[in-house]
This record gives C-alpha cells, structure tokens and sequence, in this order.
C-alpha cells in the first residue's frame, strides 16, 4: 500500500514520465481511499494548466 | 507590413519581458534575451507565415534563446547553479507512517481562479520564490515545454534527479499557493 508521501511522488513523476501499469494500478487504489491525495491530484493538474495560461491570460 | 510588425511586436515587448526574467531571474539576461527574440523576428519576418498567432511564433522564438542562454550557465563555471542538496524534502508535510501531516487544503474553483488578473501576480511570485535549481528545471519542463530527457541532458543531472527536483518545484508552489491565494478565499469573498 503506497504512502501519501510515495502516492504525491508519483502524481508529480506522471506529469513528466509514463507510470508503470503497476504504479497507476496503486495510485489508483490509494487515490479511492484518500482525500488528501485527491486534492493534491487536482492542484498538480491546476498547476499544470495555470503554467500554461499564465502568458495567455495575465 | 513592416511598419505594422514593428509596432506589434512592441506591443508584445512587456509580456515578452516579464516571461524572461521570470525564468533568467536577471533583468539584464531577459533585456539581452526578448532583444535578440525581436532582432530574429524583424530578420526573419518571411518565416512569419501567419499560420499561427504572431504572439506565439514570437514567444518560440524566445523561448529558444532562453534555452541558449541556460546552456550557456550551464557550461560557465562562475554561473553555476548553487546546489540545492541543503533544500528540503518536505519531510514534515507527512507523519511518521508517510502520511499528510496536514491534509492539502481545497482550492475552490481552478477555472474561476485562472480568470483572475490578480491570481497571476501573486503565482509570479510563488514562482519567484522556489529556489533556483528546482525552478529551473520547472519551467524549463512547464515554460519550455521541454521533455524530462532533454533537461537532464542540458543541466548534465540524473532523470531522477531531475523528477525530485520538479516534484520539489511543485511542493513549493502548491504551499505558496495554499498560503497567498488560496487561503485568502473567504476573505476575497471569491
């Protein structure tokens, strides 16, 4: 079972690597079970779109 | 068509400028650097096909003489980035067990937040504030658009390297965020 410190590791590596079938597999389990790291999912995706926006829209 | 060029692309100077030294951290090196952008994009006017917007075709054009200009810090010794071996790794986000010490906060409405003028200011300084190695490869990967392979490679680190220090880039925008935005909330009545 994957720690919130390893699963928040993994959501950061997946916007810069392909994770294993193994890794999405238990990221996805730890993700059922933890709203901590659901909101660290979508503040990794925001901070994604919001480096992408930041000379477009400021 | 040149006339019009000229004006348009000084119109672009101050964007252009604030993109720079967000990521030169050096007002002269981003001066030096959107005023090359602007030299090879007057010469080069013909490449300009009109295809895409001219802001974009000039913004690539930038971003390849910000990457010239890393490389250039890279292979000079008495610009080499400090080592940020000393930087945190945030041990204390988590409890002994590896779990949230403190859950990550909601941040409301992301679509909402990025139509804000003023959210843009204070991520400029969230971005400001990350310590330079990590920063670097941040928005060489989020700014350049650059794969994970080619940063290693310009900055002569390990891949995995490379992974810990982007990870440490976002930990330390995310709790920069958390306090100077997006716990303001209630405040803001947003």
């Amino acid at each position: 079972m994957l720690s919130c410190k390893q699963a928040s590791l993994l959501m950061s590596q997946a916007l810069d690597r392909r994770l294993s079938f193994g890794e999405k597999i238990s990221l996805r389990l730890h993700l059922v079970i933890c709203v901590g790291c659901r909101r660290f999912e979508r503040q990794m995706a925001f901070l994604r779109s919001a480096c992408r926006d930041l000379f477009e829209k400021s | 068509m040149n006339d019009s060029l000229t004006s348009h692309l000084a119109a672009l100077r101050p964007q252009l400028l604030r993109f720079a030294r967000l990521q030169l951290r050096s007002d002269s090196a981003a001066e030096d650097a959107v005023q090359e952008a602007l030299l090879a994009a007057l010469t080069n006017a013909s490449g300009f096909a009109g295809e895409a917007s001219l802001k974009t075709w000039v913004f690539s054009i930038l971003r390849n003489k910000i990457v010239d200009e890393v490389r250039r810090r890279v292979r000079s010794p008495e610009l080499q980035m400090s080592d940020d071996s000393e930087g945190s790794d945030f041990d204390e986000l988590f409890d002994a067990g590896g779990h949230w010490a403190e859950l990550p906060s909601k941040w409301g409405d992301p679509a909402a937040t990025l139509e804000q003028k003023r959210f843009w200011t204070v991520f400029e300084v969230c971005i400001d504030n990350v310590p330079e190695k990590p920063a670097r490869v941040f928005m060489m990967r989020e700014f350049l658009g650059l794969e994970t392979e080619e940063i290693c490679k310009e900055l002569t680190i390990s891949t995995s390297n490379c992974w810990v220090l982007l990870h440490r880039a976002r930990t330390h925008l995310r709790l920069c965020l958390t306090e100077r935005w997006f716990g303001q909330d209630k405040l803001q009545g947003a």
